[in-house]
């Protein structure tokens, strides 16, 4: 019950970060430092969000299946291979490795 | 409207497509890291921003409180606030245009959007993109939903390396030149610092920490990381070189400041 109130949450704030662009004025949000951190903390968090799926499990650290699942994403990715593609090596890797006996 | 023959009309129908089939992953992951079917909706339908979809499942299916996963979320959706101001000013929409615009402001939509020079095309690019990708998004997050459901054991398939896989695939494009680079690796270095030290999904908080302080303290490109998962207008040549940025980045450079620091 309480992950659906977080999740209301999140999608209240989400839309509340939208509108805010639309009804403040450009003036506040024209600071260069807001657009550079709203990106900065994109790169970041997504970079974050790469490494906790990777190698965390729990609060420990696991080299598992899911780093081969990075490196062919990685490789898809250079190859300029279309998003599904890339989440689909990502699977096909991981579950591969797991059936060649790597967890 | 014209809307045969409209260029803008074209990449939106294109790049709705593109985006709102890749809706099918987020769906059959939200199931499998333990978001029903109605709360995997929830977020399509209501929150609507990819990343921090992705982010708030990614935590959850991590292990991570559902107040980590709220603020991973929020923190992801910050730039969509940059992007309404964008296109504030861009398109002027009216009364009820703007409520309903809102949610529509995406990555995708705005870089359609601002990825065009003639007024009216900007404007069809922006509801072309942001309608279509909204109505394919959402279905084919239920059709991945409902696959995702029947899957059993989700290792087996490999899920939790599909959910890696997607988080790369939307950093990626945002990775151009050297400094963009720097801060994906700090607050990678940062997080698996964390990770034995706070609760899970905590560690996401921190990286976010190092990268608003990054974000702060440099002067880089204004739009840094401010770039479409899928670039509608297709891949600039030397992606990966500092001042090359896509003809979306270039255009959104004019109503931000200039695309590329000096």
């Amino acid at each position: 019950m309480s992950l659906w109130i977080w999740l209301l949450i999140a999608c209240a704030l989400a839309y509340a970060w939208k509108l805010v662009g639309y009804f403040v004025p450009a003036k506040l949000l024209a600071d260069p430092r807001a657009s550079r951190i709203a990106g900065t903390m994109t790169i970041g968090l997504l970079a974050s969000l790469t490494v906790v799926n990777a190698v965390a499990s729990g609060q420990a650290l696991a080299a598992d299946a899911r780093l081969g699942a990075l490196a062919a994403a990685a490789v898809a990715l250079a190859f300029r291979a279309p998003f599904l593609v890339v989440v689909i090596a990502g699977a096909g890797t991981a579950a591969l490795l797991r059936l060649l006996g790597w967890n | 409207m014209k809307l045969t023959g409209s260029p803008a009309v074209k990449v939106g129908i294109s790049i709705s497509i593109a985006t709102g089939l890749y809706g099918i992953s987020f769906g059959a992951l939200s199931v499998t890291s333990g978001l029903n079917l109605w709360q995997t909706m929830a977020l399509s339908l209501l929150l609507f921003s990819g990343g921090s979809q992705f982010a708030f499942i990614g935590v959850v299916a991590g292990g991570g409180s559902g107040i980590a996963a709220m603020s991973a979320a929020t923190l992801l959706g910050m730039r969509n606030g940059i992007y309404g101001m964008q296109l504030n000013a861009l398109l002027r929409p009216s009364g009820w245009r703007k409520y309903v615009g809102a949610q529509l402001t995406i990555d995708e939509s705005t870089a359609t959007s601002t990825g065009q020079t003639d007024p009216a095309e900007q404007r069809r690019g922006f509801w072309t993109a942001g309608i279509g990708i909204y109505v394919l998004w959402n279905i084919f997050t239920l059709v991945g939903a409902l696959a995702g459901s029947g899957l059993g054991d989700p290792k087996r398939w490999g899920l939790d390396g599909a959910a890696v896989a997607a988080f790369l695939a939307l950093l990626w494009p945002r990775l151009k030149g050297r400094e963009p680079v720097a801060i994906a690796v700090a607050c990678a270095v940062a997080t698996v610092i964390a990770v034995p030290f706070v609760p899970p999904g905590v560690p996401i908080l921190v990286a976010a920490v190092v990268a608003a302080l990054a974000g702060w303290l440099s002067h880089g490109r204004r739009d840094e990381g401010l770039e479409p998962d899928i670039e509608p207008y297709g891949h600039p040549a030397g992606r990966h070189a500092r001042g090359s940025a896509p003809q979306a980045g270039a255009e959104r450079g004019d109503t931000t400041g200039p695309a590329a620091a000096p």
